[in-house]
């Protein structure tokens, strides 16, 4: 599902704590890597020729798996290519990325879609999975060919960006992918409620004067699909939850059985809409940042398990786009480089969440939702690894970063851990 | 839970170094007292026969208008000129922004001049921040999107003060489209921060619940000193939009007659009016309003707005008006 990439490496990583909570394994050890798989963990080990990174104080985890990424390709190359994009997933320490179809053109088409996964064989530095949408032109009203778009290697189906507007589309759609077994992912907004909303309606946008985008825009689409997720006993994805209502939602449906997974961004989790009082296009985003109470509640929700996954929605904006007033700015910022130190540095420093959660819903939690392998550190599995250096910090500088788009919120801001080495199916991609 | 705060605490943005007026945020209650006091003494100046002082002389005020104003164009137009200022002013329609140029392209080619100050009305909030980031200049915010208008804030504070005689316990009603209102959002935290009261009165579609007391009924401004009225506008009402069901129930229920004032009360509108609508043609021109104050207090607030901002520290008033 995932296009590949080539080349497989030969590395003995150090001396590092060697940490993966879903193999409860947690001690200072190393890692030989032949070939590309994991060929042997212990003390002292034999180096042979291979390149030998010396990783004493730093911790090897399972990659990360980014199951939200916009990679503006094809269409918007001047913000983002899948060389940028997957450079900048590499350096964040992903091992595979889900890019997502809302393109130009939008991925509705078998060749549109074969088309992007031979280019990404050849010009990706970390395996891609492209999403297809679920309608045509993401319209909300015609299906498009999800069978066909599965063969050729659709690793799920959403119109992301905007939502499946009407319950009828929305039902035949979970009916009819029955067929395919890849996930349907829903961007939850009902735009009668979210228009002309450029943050959250809440004080602040009231106070600022800002059109409000409310919790409710999100959470009542949330309960739709929920239930069209019941009534047709088909899997459904929520796509970068928001808002504590919809997280209620979904804790409901879980309780019901409904097969409903979700997942949460790194700026939801570390920011409020009292960013917004900045008026910085740079924390405008679709949804819109919420309040304590939400981001509460979202936190709790990824600790125990109910949101399993942490996605970057990786928004890639050129400059001229974001370099206006905030009311006319895009939605959306970039993620894939700063995503763990964000998290690291705002949930688990301060105590929040820990280390071991925080790995598990970067990496196993996105790969269970779309049936991926799951990063591992085991022997015999392909080497899927990032080495993190959790004493180091760094300031965010637009300048450095590898994506083609410089729209982070965190520029000029220092935070914590760092990603020295990425190897993604087994080659070294980053360090 | 621990404290989330932590976080939101390290997000406070930096204090500006250049000083600007984008929001009554920037503004603590020594500076409108001083932006006051400074106002007052301009105002002195303007009753002489040479009404121009020489206090802003080689300097460049740059008004940037990307939307039609009367008032407030005109005011900070005339407010350089009294100080001697050099004045540019650029508006949309006729210049390059016809041609697609961005916000920021236009305000990067007007500080190509060195402009000492860039006057900024936009439709969009947000646009005083952009252009306060991307040049050299110190912006004076003249209304952005809904977000802000803080030099009617001000000015609206002088009038209250020159009619009253105080700012600290005035109860101010503030009646009509809240909502969509850039003038009740500067005026509503200007009042909080002299002491002043406000609520709001109109209908519960055009309420933000979060800024003062609300209230639908028109009968609630019996307490207040002043009753500032909002200009109520007509693409309000239209299919899509639906605040309110028509101008005429609008005007039945919250139109300010005199019937519904008691004698005493003040009226003021930040303009331009809609008589007959929000606002009796009677009470605009009776001697309840302060609405032609309102428009005098303009040109004296922008002249101590410009004046301080150019000027380092404390206003030292008498100089400023001395040596004129």
């Amino acid at each position: 599902m995932l296009a590949s990439i080539a080349g497989r490496d030969n590395v003995v990583v150090r001396g590092a704590r060697v940490l993966d909570p879903v193999e409860r394994l947690d001690a200072t050890l190393d890692v030989r890597i032949d070939d590309g798989v994991i060929a042997q963990i212990g003390e002292q080990l034999e180096t042979n020729e291979h390149r030998v990174v010396d990783a004493a104080g730093c911790t090897l985890v399972p990659a990360f798996i980014d199951p939200h990424v916009h990679l503006r390709t094809p269409g918007r190359e001047d913000e983002e290519t899948l060389a940028s994009g997957t450079a900048a997933a590499a350096a964040g320490g992903y091992c595979a990325i889900l890019a997502m179809p809302n393109t130009d053109p939008v991925v509705d088409d078998a060749d549109v879609l074969r088309g992007l996964r031979a280019r990404a064989a050849s010009e990706a530095h970390v395996p891609v999975g492209f999403f297809a949408a679920i309608t045509k032109g993401q319209e909300g009203e015609e299906l498009a060919e999800l069978g066909a778009l599965a063969d050729a290697g659709a690793v799920g189906f959403t119109d992301d960006g905007r939502p499946v507007a009407t319950a009828g589309v929305m039902r035949r759609a979970l009916q009819y992918n029955a067929i395919t077994g890849r996930p349907i992912a829903v961007h939850c907004e009902e735009q009668t409620l979210t228009r002309g909303g450029h943050a959250h309606a809440g004080a602040v946008a009231a106070e600022l004067g800002i059109g409000g985008w409310p919790s409710l825009g999100e959470s009542l689409m949330v309960a739709r699909d929920v239930d069209l997720a019941a009534d047709t006993r088909q899997p459904l994805h929520l796509l970068h939850l928001s808002a504590r209502e919809s997280v209620d939602h979904l804790r409901r449906a879980h309780a019901n059985s409904v097969r409903a997974t979700a997942e949460v961004t790194p700026h939801h989790l570390c920011l409020t809409d009292e960013a917004v009082r900045t008026l910085d296009p740079n924390v405008k985003m679709n949804p819109p940042l919420r309040t304590d109470d939400d981001r509460a509640a979202l936190l709790d929700a990824l600790r125990d398990g109910t949101i399993a996954a942490v996605a970057t929605d990786h928004a890639p904006h050129a400059a001229e786009e974001k370099d206006v007033p905030f009311e006319a700015a895009p939605f959306g910022v970039v993620g894939l480089e700063t995503a763990f130190s964000a998290l690291y540095t705002h949930l688990v420093e301060p105590g929040l969440l820990s280390l071991e959660t925080l790995l598990e819903r970067m990496s196993a939690g996105p790969a269970a939702i779309y049936g991926l392998d799951r990063p591992r550190i085991a022997v015999g599995a392909s080497a899927n690894l990032t080495l993190l250096d959790l004493n180091a910090s760094w300031r965010v500088r637009a300048e450095r970063l590898r994506s083609l788009s410089r729209n982070s919120w965190l520029l000029g801001r220092r935070i914590h851990g760092r990603v020295t080495l990425t190897i993604a199916a087994g080659r070294v991609v980053h360090g | 839970m621990s404290d989330l705060r932590v976080v939101g605490g390290d997000l406070v943005p930096p204090r500006r170094e250049r000083r600007h007026l984008l929001s009554i945020a920037d503004l603590d209650r020594a500076d409108v007292e001083r932006l006051l006091a400074t106002a007052r003494s301009f105002a002195l100046s303007q009753e002489r026969d040479t009404k121009k002082l020489p206090t802003l002389r080689g300097r460049l005020v740059v008004n940037l208008f990307y939307e039609s104003s009367t008032r407030t164009s005109s005011s900070f137009e005339l407010a350089a000129k009294r100080l001697s200022a050099d004045t540019l002013t650029v508006r949309s329609s006729g210049s390059s922004v016809d041609k697609g140029e961005s916000l920021k392209d236009t305000a990067l080619t007007l500080s190509a001049y060195g402009p000492d100050v860039i006057v900024l009305r936009h439709p969009e909030a947000g646009a005083a921040e952009l252009v306060a980031r991307t040049t050299e200049a110190r912006v004076v915010n003249a209304g952005d999107g809904k977000h802000q208008h803080p030099t009617q804030a001000l000015l609206d504070l002088y009038t209250l003060r020159e009619a009253f005689g105080r700012l600290d316990g005035l109860q101010v009603a503030i009646v009509g489209d809240v909502a969509h209102s850039r003038v009740a959002r500067s005026l509503v935290q200007a009042l909080r921060l002299v002491g002043a009261e406000a609520i709001l009165v109109g209908p519960p579609t055009l309420l933000p619940n979060s800024l003062a007391p609300v209230s639908h009924d028109i009968g609630s401004i019996a307490d207040a000193d002043v009753v500032y009225v909002l200009r109520m506008q007509r693409e309000r009402m239209l299919a899509g939009a639906n605040f309110v069901p028509s101008l005429r129930e609008y005007t039945e229920r919250w139109g300010i007659t005199p019937e519904r004032l008691r004698p005493g009360q003040r009226v003021m509108h930040p303009g331009p009016m809609n008589r007959g609508v929000e606002i009796d043609t009677q009470v605009a021109d009776s001697d309840a309003s302060l609405i032609v104050d309102q428009v005098r207090a303009g040109l004296v607030v922008r002249m101590a707005v410009l004046y301080d901002l150019l000027t380092a520290g404390p206003v030292a008033v008498e100089t400023a008006v001395g040596v004129a």
